[in-house]
């Protein structure tokens, strides 16, 4: 058994989706090899070289691969993967992206949001929106999965791995990049902070959402949103918490003028600590809140910012 | 230029989901079914591509026993020209799924394939990635945006951390996200119309398709319930439990 890992990257920094990935194959018990495709990516290499448990980072660095195109890496990752049992990404847009491609090419099947491992073979993952958990079980020669970052925590520091480039044929496609609007913030990374604050539709407005991030700040927490907020136009999609957004489970969350929707529910129900702050007493949200505060948030949200 | 749309028949995303007494599936019995909702964002898209005049031909494909008929004739109600069932009663993979429409494909040879990026009940988000793999054709998932040209697709594609905007000669493979756009509603005259398209049925074996069968599934649970905590009277309170029970802040 060995494992292969795929880095995630913007170019500049590794993601955290690649640390929670390293602590699922290390549930595995197989050694792990960690690939960082890219342009220029020897920055990246040793920065993946130093993450605890990692015992290789192999390294493929071509100007072709700047914008890691699904169609030029999976390609390289199947001929890179020959002779690995498990092949792992993080659940992420690019991993979703990337790993039915691979393992397409490599006429697998592919298991998707893995959320715990039962053995080498077998793991959990949920459907129907997290409604459901379910146990599956492959029989494929090589696991091609993506893992859930909030059911693995992020692997630490300070390992030193040997870092060795690797080669393969590489393939040529249509597609062109054109353009990337990245939301630029200071904040942290909404999928691996500790604090997120999230505002729903009861927040009012896109002028009254300030409030949401003005609080955020004193807590140096990450902002999210509900869809009907961003539905709303208050905030970018991007912001999303939910099922068909980004899934978090930070150790507090506080959700701002949220009713409760089951599909933003999935995405944050697995908090450490949930609050609830609410004009309606009925609002769903506090079913599966710890504390939940009743009131007009326009009032709470000031006192909040100014108390904490 | 001819489109594939890919739909496919799940509970319905307004029913409260129930896994079975004795854990090996999610009880579907006299569940309400309904199209999957970024299969019918795909239909719509394909639709309003055509009514801009670059889509000629909508062709909607589903894989399942005879009731996923319903859910094909309402993508023809929406506007889809034609569809062409694959009958079977098996559970499928996504792998299996991305073969028979590669398999159909050997035929049909279209320049478009619009699948959602994932279904509601499997939430697998995986097989319109492994059919552009299956046709080595360019892939942009989770569209947000779609401009045709007579040869090449640019897509919009949200992204964590924001948008991408790629450009992609065709046959290209698109799934979409939620806010490509809103579906319309299928007027009663062109439910009534839907009725008379073409609907081909085709078999498993007449595709030559052998399924993978390579991932088993063990058992379902209901994962578990989280439960509610208390009211707080005040936002000093709330800073105090926070503080000193939880301990998060």
């Amino acid at each position: 058994m060995k494992t292969l890992i795929i880095a995630e990257h913007d170019g500049q920094t590794l993601k955290n989706a690649t640390r929670s990935a390293v602590t699922a194959a290390m549930q595995l018990g197989a050694p792990i090899d960690l690939l960082v495709l890219g342009s220029n990516v020897s920055d990246l290499a040793s920065d993946a070289s130093s993450i605890a448990g990692v015992d290789r980072v192999l390294t493929l660095d071509d100007a072709s691969l700047a914008h890691t195109l699904a169609e030029l890496t999976a390609p390289i990752i199947k001929q890179v993967a020959e002779g690995y049992t498990h092949l792992l990404l993080g659940a992420s847009t690019f991993g979703k992206d990337l790993a039915p491609r691979v393992a397409a090419l490599c006429g697998v099947n592919q298991l998707s949001d893995v959320i715990d491992i039962i053995d080498a073979d077998t793991f959990k993952r949920p459907i129907y929106a997290g409604n459901a958990i379910a146990t599956v079980k492959s029989s494929d020669p090589i696991k091609v999965m993506t893992v859930r970052g909030t059911a693995f925590a992020a692997a630490g520091l300070g390992g030193s791995a040997p870092i060795e480039a690797v080669s393969a044929s590489l393939s040529t496609s249509s597609v062109r990049f054109v353009s990337a609007e990245v939301s630029e913030s200071d904040r942290p990374e909404l999928d691996s902070a500790d604090i997120v604050v999230s505002g729903g539709r009861g927040v009012g407005s896109q002028e009254d959402f300030r409030k949401v991030f003005e609080l955020a700040d004193k807590l140096g927490a990450a902002v999210g949103a509900s869809r009907a907020a961003v539905d709303s136009g208050y905030v970018p999609n991007d912001m999303q918490v939910g099922q068909t957004g980004k899934m978090v489970a930070p150790k507090l969350y506080i959700a701002v003028g949220i009713s409760g929707a089951i599909q933003h529910i999935a995405g944050m129900k697995e908090s450490a600590t949930i609050v609830a702050i609410n004009k309606d007493e009925e609002a769903p949200i506090f079913n599966i809140a710890d504390y939940g505060l009743v009131g007009d948030l326009h009032e709470i949200l000031p006192e909040l910012i100014s108390k904490v | 230029m001819k489109a594939i749309v890919a739909v496919k028949r799940v509970i319905d995303y307004n029913v409260k989901v129930r896994v079975k007494a004795d854990n090996t599936d999610v009880d579907l019995a006299n569940t309400k079914m309904s199209i999957n909702p970024f299969c019918e964002i795909a239909v719509e898209e394909a639709v309003r591509l055509k009514e801009a005049g670059t889509v000629s031909e909508i062709v909607v494909v589903s894989i399942g026993p005879k009731a996923c008929q319903e859910q094909m004739r309402y993508a023809m109600a929406l506007g889809a020209d034609r569809g062409i069932q694959v009958e079977t009663e098996e559970r499928l993979g996504s792998l299996d799924v991305a073969r028979i429409f590669a398999k159909l494909n050997e035929e049909e040879h279209a320049d478009l394939f619009l699948l959602g990026k994932q279904a509601i009940d499997s939430d697998n988000n995986q097989t319109g990635q492994m059919l552009a793999a299956l046709l080595d054709c360019p892939q942009a998932t989770f569209a947000s945006e779609i401009t045709l040209n007579d040869s090449t697709a640019q897509v919009t594609r949200e992204v964590d951390g924001g948008l991408v905007t790629l450009e992609m000669g065709l046959p290209a493979v698109i799934t979409t996200d939620l806010r490509l756009n809103e579906p319309r509603f299928a007027a009663l005259p062109k439910i009534m119309q839907a009725k008379r398209k073409p609907l081909a049925v085709k078999t498993l074996d007449e595709l030559g398709i052998e399924l993978s069968h390579s991932v088993q599934l063990l058992s379902v649970e209901t994962p578990a319930e989280r439960s509610g905590g208390i009211k707080v009277a005040s936002v000093d309170e709330l800073l105090e439990k926070l503080r000193n029970e939880a301990q998060v802040i």
